[in-house]
């Protein structure tokens, strides 16, 4: 429902703004040319994505990703102490942290989901605990360490290194996370 | 350094496949299947990205885009932030594919190694769609009360829009 309506909403700004700037028949052209345009980006990004997948599911399969789950444990004993006394929410959890971290969309989500509902059952089931907002704040915030889609895209449009751009997604990825954590802290105990 | 940029990704391959020889996966087969799932992920990106593609590419024809972004001209200069990743910045806690499609965009029309294309990689590259995000944990979990779960994560954002357009200045700029 809410894409809806923004997807409504940026139509609608499209009218507006043509009719206010002249520019109504290179908007009638741009509806045609941007269903296109998703086409050729698809296309041009398949190639890639398919050979990071394939990496991927390799470093899944050879345990790279079990191996760095464990690696992972004790810091998220310091971040989540509560929830990793039960060692049912701490192996969801490492799992879910190092799929994040290695990109694996497919396995991170259940495996933070069943986390979460682990952390949801140590509360009152109805108001997420703080560990519970700590867990989706570091989800919401990226810590893939190769981002692969947008490194597709940069290679599509020409980049000279689609990955040269690395160490200033891992710092910038460090920021939002920092910065996510204490503002859940503050308001944590603000809250108090 | 820089032949180990230029051959990062043989250098990735290399390192994965050595360590699948010694964790005895069957290397071949793992390599196909994640490949078909590659294909499955742009599969699942297109008819999201055939359908925003277009709002995104109206709105900047329109001039709408240019409008806003010289409204927030002042405050955009203030921390060196490119003008036309504002919708991107707006767009991305929203709708994954939305941002995609503005992403795209702007890494096309301003070039991949400009200072505004590597901006709006960054900015894509490290952050999430925090509203589903939400939606699908609190969801999974029933959870009514999410507290300072919404706030937290978009005080996250923003710190993403205005550490990447920085980092970049600072690296490319």
């Amino acid at each position: 429902m809410l894409m809806g309506v923004i997807w409504t909403g940026m139509i609608l700004a499209a009218i507006l703004f043509s009719c206010a700037n002249g520019t109504t028949a290179e908007v009638g052209e741009a509806a045609l040319e941007g269903a296109q345009a998703a086409v050729d980006l698809c296309l041009s990004i398949g190639g890639v994505m398919c050979l990071w997948c394939a990496v991927m599911e390799l470093m899944r399969r050879c345990g790279i990703a079990d191996a760095l789950a464990k690696a992972l444990r004790p810091v998220l004993r310091l971040l989540f102490p509560e929830a990793a006394r039960h060692e049912d929410i701490l192996r969801p959890l490492s799992a879910n942290v190092s799929a994040n971290l290695l990109g694996l969309g497919n396995a991170a989500t259940p495996m933070g989901i069943c986390a979460a509902k682990g952390m949801a059952s140590l509360g009152d089931g109805v108001t997420a605990t703080n560990e519970l907002c700590r867990l989706v704040v570091l989800n919401t915030a990226s810590i893939q360490l190769l981002p692969t889609t947008v490194a597709a895209i940069r290679a599509a449009a020409g980049a000279q290194q689609p990955f040269d751009i690395l160490p200033a997604v891992w710092l910038s990825s460090a920021i939002s996370v920092a910065v996510g954590l204490t503002a859940a802290y503050l308001m944590q105990r603000a809250a108090k | 350094m820089n032949v180990l940029l230029t051959l990062a990704v043989p250098l990735i391959l290399a390192v994965v496949g050595i360590c699948a020889v010694f964790g005895k996966a069957d290397i071949f087969s793992s390599l196909t299947r994640g490949a078909a799932e590659g294909l499955m992920t742009v599969k699942d990106m297109f008819p999201a990205l055939v359908v925003l593609f277009p709002a995104v590419y109206m709105l900047r024809a329109s001039g709408a885009i240019d409008a806003l972004a010289a409204f927030l001209q002042p405050l955009l200069s203030a921390f060196g932030i490119p003008a036309e990743t504002v919708p991107l910045a707006l767009l991305r806690p929203l709708s994954g594919g939305a941002a995609t499609a503005a992403a795209a965009d702007i890494i096309k029309t301003a070039g991949a190694d400009s200072l505004a294309g590597r901006t709006a990689a960054v900015m894509m590259g490290s952050s999430e769609t925090t509203f589903y995000v939400i939606a699908v944990y609190f969801g999974a979990a029933k959870i009514k009360k999410t507290r300072w779960a919404i706030p937290a994560a978009l005080c996250a954002d923003l710190a993403v829009f205005i550490a990447s357009a920085v980092i970049c200045r600072v690296m490319w700029g």
